[in-house]
């Protein structure tokens, strides 16, 4: 009797696009020498090992519900669409402070989408870029038309201001995408996966049940192997590239816009070589005045671009998340 | 495999890594006083010195590798 009930399955748009972006950037600015006030490090060395020269630390009153609430609001007005039109709140993080409730649900009631569905996602660097391969699917498969993928990150919150490794890297900020259907490919296949084997790599010093049963451990904050992140970014980070470029059918020549997470300017030039990508492909830099704010600095750096020029709506960009987990995904889009 | 071949490939490796002259890399140059090869250039040379040789540097090797002489020396011991 039941292999005759059949349910039905719902299709969705034949493909989907970026539809807009938006940003949000603290307004307080960090320079190098404040940081060396902290750690024993100078300007010039950390020039050199990451191209940041400042960076925005959140202020007490943002907060990762504020700071993305604040990019969806700008990406939602852009793409011209009614909040009430968005069935999914994707919101990436790992700084959010709350395990439950989600902070994507909070920030669907704030941008005026109540009833969307939410989910936040823990993906560390490679979080947008999970946003968007997801999004794709679910807008492909019928269960959403439009959805908000926001990366946020307040990672002032849970770095040690005086650990030399970390303190100079991470930094706050916001991006989002509104994400919904198109007439044609302009959001290619996901690359994509994780590697277990290097959950030391980044880490917490300690998980918060163990800092509340034995508060000497201090309160939990990243802490980084960066030579280890450093070599497998550009080892597999390189091939993931690639097997994204081939996944979109197309070659680095016909590439205009590279935008890889902005972890560190090294690892950028260093992927930058390896897939001997021509001079006219434009390079996303902005950690150097951002710093690396997990999360949020692919939806950042493509913000900036597109408002200065370097890149223009319907180029062809490659991003590429990578960090904690370790865990990437990587894919083409055509830029809004 | 001779030194000389060795040195040869070696500096065509940090000319491309961290864009020093090729001329300039010698045996006794060291990394990071004499060539500004630094840390993280160093886990670029290092990987591809492994993948051009099929030589396994660990990362105590690597730290040992004080001129471009020691390196040298290393890949043509075990290679
Ligand atoms: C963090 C990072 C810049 C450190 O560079 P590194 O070359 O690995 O640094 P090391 O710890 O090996 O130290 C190298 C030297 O710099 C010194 N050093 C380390 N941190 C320093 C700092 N903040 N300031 C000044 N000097 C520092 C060390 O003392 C050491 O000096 P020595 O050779 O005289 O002993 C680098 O590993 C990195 O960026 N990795 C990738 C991390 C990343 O992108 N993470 C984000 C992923 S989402």
């Amino acid at each position: 009797m039941s292999e005759s009930v059949t349910l039905s399955s719902p299709t969705g748009a034949q493909y989907s696009q970026i539809l807009s972006v938006g940003s949000y950037r603290p307004s307080n600015i960090v320079t190098n020498a404040e940081i060396c006030t902290r750690i024993d490090s100078s300007d010039e060395w950390i020039r050199e090992r990451s191209g940041i020269t400042e960076r925005r630390h959140a202020s007490d009153s943002d907060t990762v519900v504020t700071m993305a609430t604040a990019a969806a609001n700008m990406a939602i007005a852009r793409a011209g669409i009614d909040p009430s039109d968005i069935d999914m709140v994707l919101l990436a993080t790992i700084s959010h402070p709350y395990p439950t409730p989600s902070a994507a649900v909070e920030v669907s009631e704030l941008i005026g989408a109540r009833g969307a569905a939410a989910m936040d996602i823990s993906a560390a660097c490679a979080g947008f870029c999970y946003g968007v391969a997801l999004a794709n699917d679910m807008i492909r498969g019928g269960s959403a038309k439009y959805v908000v993928v926001v990366g946020v990150e307040k990672l002032t919150d849970i770095v040690n201001h005086t650990d030399r490794g970390t303190a100079f890297i991470f930094a706050d900020g916001a991006g989002a995408a509104v994400i919904g259907p198109s007439d044609q490919p302009r959001i290619a296949p996901v690359v994509w996966g994780g590697d277990g084997s290097q959950l030391q790599a980044i880490n917490m010093t300690a998980s918060s049940v163990a800092f509340r049963d034995d508060p000497s451990l201090g309160y939990p904050t990243v802490t980084m192997a960066g030579q280890q992140v450093f070599r497998w970014a550009v080892t597999e980070m390189a091939k993931a590239t690639k097997d994204a470029l081939e996944a979109a059918g197309i070659t680095a020549e016909q590439l205009d816009v590279f935008i890889p997470h902005q972890a560190n300017n090294r690892i950028t030039d260093a992927l930058v070589r390896a897939l001997a990508l021509p001079e006219s492909v434009v390079v996303a830099r902005d950690i150097v005045t951002t710093g690396n704010t997990s999360a949020a600095s692919i939806p950042l750096a493509m913000d900036r671009m597109l408002e200065t020029g370097e890149a223009k709506s319907g180029d062809t960009a490659l991003l590429i998340g990578f960090g904690a987990g370790l865990v990437y995904a990587a894919q083409v889009v055509k830029l809004p | 495999m001779s030194q000389e071949d060795v040195l040869v490939g070696f500096a065509a490796i940090i000319n491309e890594v961290a864009g020093v002259p090729i001329d300039d890399v010698q045996l006794d140059k060291a990394f990071v006083d004499d060539l500004d090869v630094d840390s993280l250039s160093m886990v670029e040379v290092v990987m591809a010195a492994e993948d051009k040789w099929g030589v396994k540097i660990s990362d105590d090797d690597a730290k040992n590798m004080r001129t471009v002489g020691d390196a040298v020396a290393f890949i043509n011991a075990n290679s």
